[in-house]
């Protein structure tokens, strides 16, 4: 019971004295983390948009495998990454296995099905006779997909939340695909697994302080953003 | 408004602080090192990796996985040069043409630990193979690394010495590292087979204890081997070499023999070369 105490104390002191490991760990957790969800909310909310909005055939099916998607193991999609991107794999050109931009790739494709359902879901849930309504006045698709997402925002912005949450505690693949290498794609949850192995449940706590506090800050900058805009209404 | 405000400030700091620090990093001339998690564990590597890449300017992308992953990342071209511990393994590596160069270089050794009621009755047995045999025929619990690394394959090789298997019901395949392995020991109260630098490290959070040490059989040697650029055109063999070459030097002789003395009051790993550079 002792060592937990003693971890939290530390983990405190560490968390308020960041040191230069400690802040280049945090600094890519923070660069690969954003980075994944910026991407994956460009490709997720367009998408979920246009498969709410247009019927097609197989559109039932299409959503069920986004669903399946939201629910992609990590691991598994850090395994195929590996996979793809190692020096003989399909990808191995691009040398992207073991660099941040492998990490953001495997990250892009575990938060992309997240936002893209999400944002399908509430699209869905206006009103059908809404996007008509928007269409007689005369907007073109993409102008009132634009009007529908500004109607919606709120769930909007929950999906990429949630989506950026998927990112920031992710471990499996990130482990992977980055190999946890010290200064280069180190991240604060591989971090957290090395210093747990080592025995070192002081750093490993303050790491996990440090990822939570950060996680906490980005979430309060959405929640600024979500929560503002709404009340204006 | 100043809500929103705020909001944009806040994301807007984020970004900032971070979108100019990384997209620089390139890589072409990286040497991919397939190495073993005691070494990672330990912190040895970091120490090792460091020095070395601030003396020559060449980057090191280390990766800790067990010395069966190790092997077969060699097997595919996958990684430049191996740092791997289980000799029969490294000896068919080199025989099947996958591998050149194959250098023994430092040892530590590993330990058997249990708890301390020791019911099993083997404390201060040395005779490895005879300890296992009195596990197994007291069927108590024994955990297991399984997970093919050079620790579970030596385990593999004293269970064979002993001329006995492990009782199924007191055998626990942990499927995980030697840090939670031996965790899982400890919860259980179950014998493990441990390096001694995990047991050191983890030394004030369990209460299993050494039951039997210094065989000859728990010696644990680690070897380099380069992979072979004949075999796999694309593997960085300068970078390799100029790796290898240095993890053989003096300067590395001096950071592993001294490397442990401080947090643990003893050395962890001993240097097997001789001194000829």
């Amino acid at each position: 019971m002792n060592f937990i105490l003693e971890g939290f104390r530390k983990g405190v002191i560490l968390l308020f004295g960041l040191d230069s490991g400690v802040l280049a760990v945090l600094k890519l957790s923070l660069y690969i983390s954003i980075l994944a969800t910026f991407i994956a909310v460009c490709i997720g909310v367009p998408l979920g948009s246009i498969i709410a909005i247009k019927r097609f055939p197989l559109k039932k099916i299409i959503i069920a495998l986004i669903n399946t998607g939201m629910g992609l193991p990590p691991v598994v999609v850090g395994l195929f990454a590996v996979l793809f991107l190692s020096r003989n794999g399909p990808l191995g050109f691009l040398q992207w296995l073991y660099t941040p931009k492998g990490m953001v790739l495997a990250q892009v494709i575990i938060a992309t099905p997240i936002i893209t359902g999400l944002s399908l879901a509430a699209v869905q849930s206006v009103d059908q006779r809404f996007y008509q309504q928007i269409l007689a006045l005369g907007a073109t698709t993409r102008q009132s997909i634009w009007v529908l997402l500004k109607e919606i925002r709120l769930s909007v912005l929950a999906a990429v939340i949630a989506g950026f949450g998927s990112i920031i505690s992710e471990v499996g693949a990130v482990m992977m695909v980055g190999g946890n290498i010290k200064g280069q794609t180190r991240v604060l949850t591989t971090a957290t697994v090395l210093e747990a192995h080592m025995g070192n449940f002081d750093i490993a706590i303050a790491l996990g302080l440090i990822l939570l506090t950060m996680s906490f800050i980005v979430n309060l900058a959405l929640t600024f953003i979500q929560q503002s805009k709404d009340r204006q209404k | 408004m100043i809500q929103k405000l705020v909001a944009y400030a806040l994301v807007f700091l984020l970004l900032g602080s971070v979108f100019n620090t990384h997209l620089a990093a390139q890589e072409n001339g990286d040497v991919i090192l397939a190495t073993t998690t005691s070494v990672q564990d330990t912190g040895l590597l970091d120490v090792l990796i460091d020095a070395f890449q601030k003396k020559t300017g060449l980057t090191v992308k280390a990766i800790a996985v067990g010395t069966g992953q190790a092997l077969q990342m060699g097997r595919l071209g996958e990684a430049d040069i191996l740092w791997v511990h289980s000799p029969t393994d490294e000896k068919q590596f080199v025989e099947e043409g996958y591998g050149i160069n194959r250098t023994t270089f430092m040892h530590n050794d590993f330990v058997i630990l249990g708890p301390k009621t020791d019911p099993a009755k083997v404390m201060g047995m040395e005779n490895a193979a005879e300890v296992f045999k009195k596990i197994s025929s007291l069927k108590t619990l024994f955990v297991s690394r399984g997970d093919n690394s050079g620790t579970h394959k030596k385990e593999k090789i004293i269970w064979k010495d002993a001329g006995v298997s492990p009782d199924k019901n007191a055998y626990i395949e942990a499927g995980q590292g030697m840090a939670q392995t031996v965790a899982v020991a400890n919860e259980k109260q179950g014998y493990v087979l441990a390096d001694r630098s995990t047991y050191l490290s983890l030394k004030k959070t369990i209460d299993l204890v050494i039951v039997s040490e210094g065989d000859q059989v728990l010696i644990n040697s680690y070897s380099l081997i380069l992979v072979n650029p004949d075999k796999f055109p694309k593997v960085n063999a300068d970078g390799a070499k100029a790796l290898f070459n240095y993890l053989l030097s003096r300067d590395s002789k001096e950071i592993i023999e001294n490397f442990g003395k401080e947090k643990f009051s003893q050395q962890l790993f001993f240097w097997d070369l001789k001194d000829n550079q």
